[in-house]
């Protein structure tokens, strides 16, 4: 089990306090439930945003017209995902910010996407081990967060455990099409599972917030899905011709606002238009 | 070349061909089994890849904002309308291939500068507010254009076609609900919608219809004749009803009240009500504002087939893998996850 304090992060007494505040390890102090619940409403926003906003950069370069299709489908979904996950997330803890208050308005070091979404999309074999990655943790979250006691959040899980399923069966059929293609494919398949393998840890961190909200039924931590995670991408991966990367060193920091360096050119192409004209409506 | 057309004496060709005129002046449909005419079949093919080479150029303009989509329900939005149209992209290049022709052999056709996507598209789309005019506009004028099309004569075409233009008209009240945001926003949002317009009014009224086919839209009847030859001969045999000029006035007449309730001036200084036509006038399309328009050779027209290219290229090791997966795997039912 890992918890955000095995971070790469610089000292916590030089962390700018927004971020801290944002998207940090921790609510404000005497924040409860909610304060709680909004850190780790906006890290999911932030996952499938980001994530989003890498697919819609496949769109009219994707190897088919099929698959521009389905990516800018899937990006819709993950939009769709961040909105309702963001909207919910401003509300409760207590600053009355939108959902574009939270997308469009906070800088690098307040998301708190976890680092797999935000890396570049390499090629297609990338994006494939990418959402092979995430789609198959996705629907075991959002199958969890379907049985939580908030009722709100329960109905988004169940509509979104539906959404993402047809994700990963995408990503599953690709996996094998490319691991079982040609040997061109199948290397860069290889590679593609290389390239993500590091950064899938991070998605089943728990950390005092996650313990808490589970703890009290509120949402679930993700970390005990992990091994039914890792059977069911194992034994898609070993459909495909192909095996899971041996474990090596896991990346970690998204949480806490700690990014990559490609992580301020994609926010800044996403909030260049918002930010561009200020008290403007869209 | 269908099978009939072969096993048929000239005699018979005569009688086919009579029966076809029939069935088609009637307003009968022709289906992909039935005997039509070649100039009929290569006028359908070259109209129906035109078109869904445009849907798919037509991605480009708009794709290139989708990471910058200045909200998240902008966002949405337009992601829906650029898959939308590598929906309708699907649906044509599936009409066309009724016709004995394969999808992949027109993109290599468009890749090669062989057919070609509308030139509409061949205009950069510069800032945000582009992806409401182009929507707004541009879709406008497809749905003005393809309305008719519905009614074709050629079976699959036209139920390609009433999917392509339910989905059309509603891209066309998104643009025009986000220039009507950008009009009520602040004095820079409003600059910037009306810089759209002025970029995009000449590629939608010029382009979207054609060339000049009439004496009345065009600046005479030298001008008019190349474009008349084409569109009588497509209006005959039921695949286009109205001359370009006919459905061009049409988009004028749609656009100046709705340009009028978004406080925006379309650049046209000829534009006023003509009560005696009842129809609003405006400058007509003539040949060289026409080719103006056209932005052939340029920039944007070189680069939207290279942009095109590069990404069939870069496709080819998947598309080559998926071929390699199914051919191995075609006895293989494949598994759900």
């Amino acid at each position: 089990m890992t918890t955000t304090s095995d971070a790469p992060a610089e000292p916590a007494t030089r962390r700018p306090a927004a971020a801290a505040a944002a998207g940090g390890t921790a609510p404000a102090p005497g924040g409860g439930t909610d304060a709680d619940l909004a850190v780790h409403l906006v890290r999911l926003g932030d996952d499938a945003l980001v994530l989003g906003q890498r697919l819609c950069q496949w769109i009219t370069r994707a190897p088919t017209v099929e698959e521009d299709l389905a990516l800018s489908n899937i990006a819709l979904d993950l939009i769709g995902h961040a909105r309702t996950l963001l909207t919910r997330g401003g509300r409760l803890d207590g600053s009355g910010r939108t959902e574009d208050d939270l997308a469009f308005t906070r800088s690098e070091r307040e998301f708190t996407n976890a680092l797999l979404t935000e890396l570049p999309g390499g090629d297609f074999a990338v994006t494939v081990a990418r959402q092979l990655a995430y789609t198959h943790y996705a629907v075991l979250y959002y199958e969890a967060l379907a049985g939580c006691a908030d009722a709100e959040l329960a109905a988004f899980g169940a509509r979104a455990a539906k959404e993402v399923a047809f994700h990963r069966l995408h990503a599953d059929r690709w996996t094998l099409r490319l691991g079982r293609g040609t040997p061109e494919s199948a290397r860069r398949m290889r590679r593609g599972l290389e390239r993500v393998w590091p950064y899938t840890g991070e998605l089943f961190d728990e950390d005092d917030v996650v313990r808490r909200l589970a703890a009290s039924g509120t949402a679930p931590s993700p970390a005990p899905l992990r091994p039914v995670w890792e059977r069911r991408v194992a034994e898609v991966v070993a459909r495909a011709g192909l095996a899971v990367p041996a474990p090596s060193w896991q990346a970690r920091g998204g949480r806490a606002g700690l990014h990559t360096e490609e992580f301020g050119p994609l926010i800044a192409e996403l909030q260049s238009v918002h930010r561009q004209f200020p008290g403007g409506t869209w | 070349m269908s099978a009939g057309d072969a096993a048929v004496a000239p005699a018979g060709q005569e009688e086919l061909l009579a029966r076809f005129d029939a069935l088609v002046a009637g307003g009968g449909t022709v289906e992909p089994r039935d005997w039509m005419p070649d100039g009929y079949r290569r006028m359908l093919i070259r109209q129906i890849a035109q078109h869904a080479h445009s849907e798919i150029i037509g991605m480009q303009p708009e794709g290139a904002w989708l990471t910058r989509a200045p909200s998240l329900h902008r966002k949405s939005v337009l992601i829906a309308k650029v898959q939308d149209e590598a929906g309708h992209g699907l649906y044509l290049y599936s009409a066309a291939e009724t016709l004995g022709v394969d999808r992949a052999d027109l993109l290599d056709a468009l890749h090669r500068g062989q057919q070609r996507a509308s030139a509409t598209f061949n205009h950069p789309a510069l800032t945000w507010a582009d992806t409401g005019a182009v929507a707004w506009l541009t879709d406008g004028a497809a749905v003005i254009n393809q309305a008719p099309l519905c009614r074709t004569s050629y079976g699959p075409y036209a139920r390609a076609m009433r999917r392509v233009c339910q989905e059309e008209a509603f891209h066309v009240r998104q643009g025009y609900d986000l220039m009507r945001a950008l009009c009520e926003g602040t004095p820079e949002q409003r600059a910037m919608a009306q810089d759209a317009v002025d970029r995009w009014w000449l590629p939608a009224v010029a382009l979207m219809f054609g060339p000049p086919d009439t004496e009345a839209g065009g600046a005479g009847a030298r001008t008019a004749a190349p474009g008349a030859a084409v569109s009588r001969r497509a209006r005959a045999w039921g695949i286009k009803r109205h001359t370009n000029d006919e459905l061009r006035q049409r988009f004028v007449d749609q656009c100046v009240p709705q340009a009028e309730r978004l406080g925006l001036t379309l650049p046209d200084p000829a534009i006023r009500w003509n009560e005696e036509r009842g129809h609003y006038d405006f400058t007509p399309v003539d040949w060289d504002v026409y080719r103006k328009a056209l932005g052939d050779d340029t920039h944007w027209a070189r680069q939207r087939i290279a942009h095109r290219r590069a990404a069939h290229e870069d496709g080819a090791w998947v598309r080559e893998a998926a071929a390699a997966y199914a051919a191995r795997e075609d006895t293989v039912p494949e598994e759900a996850a």
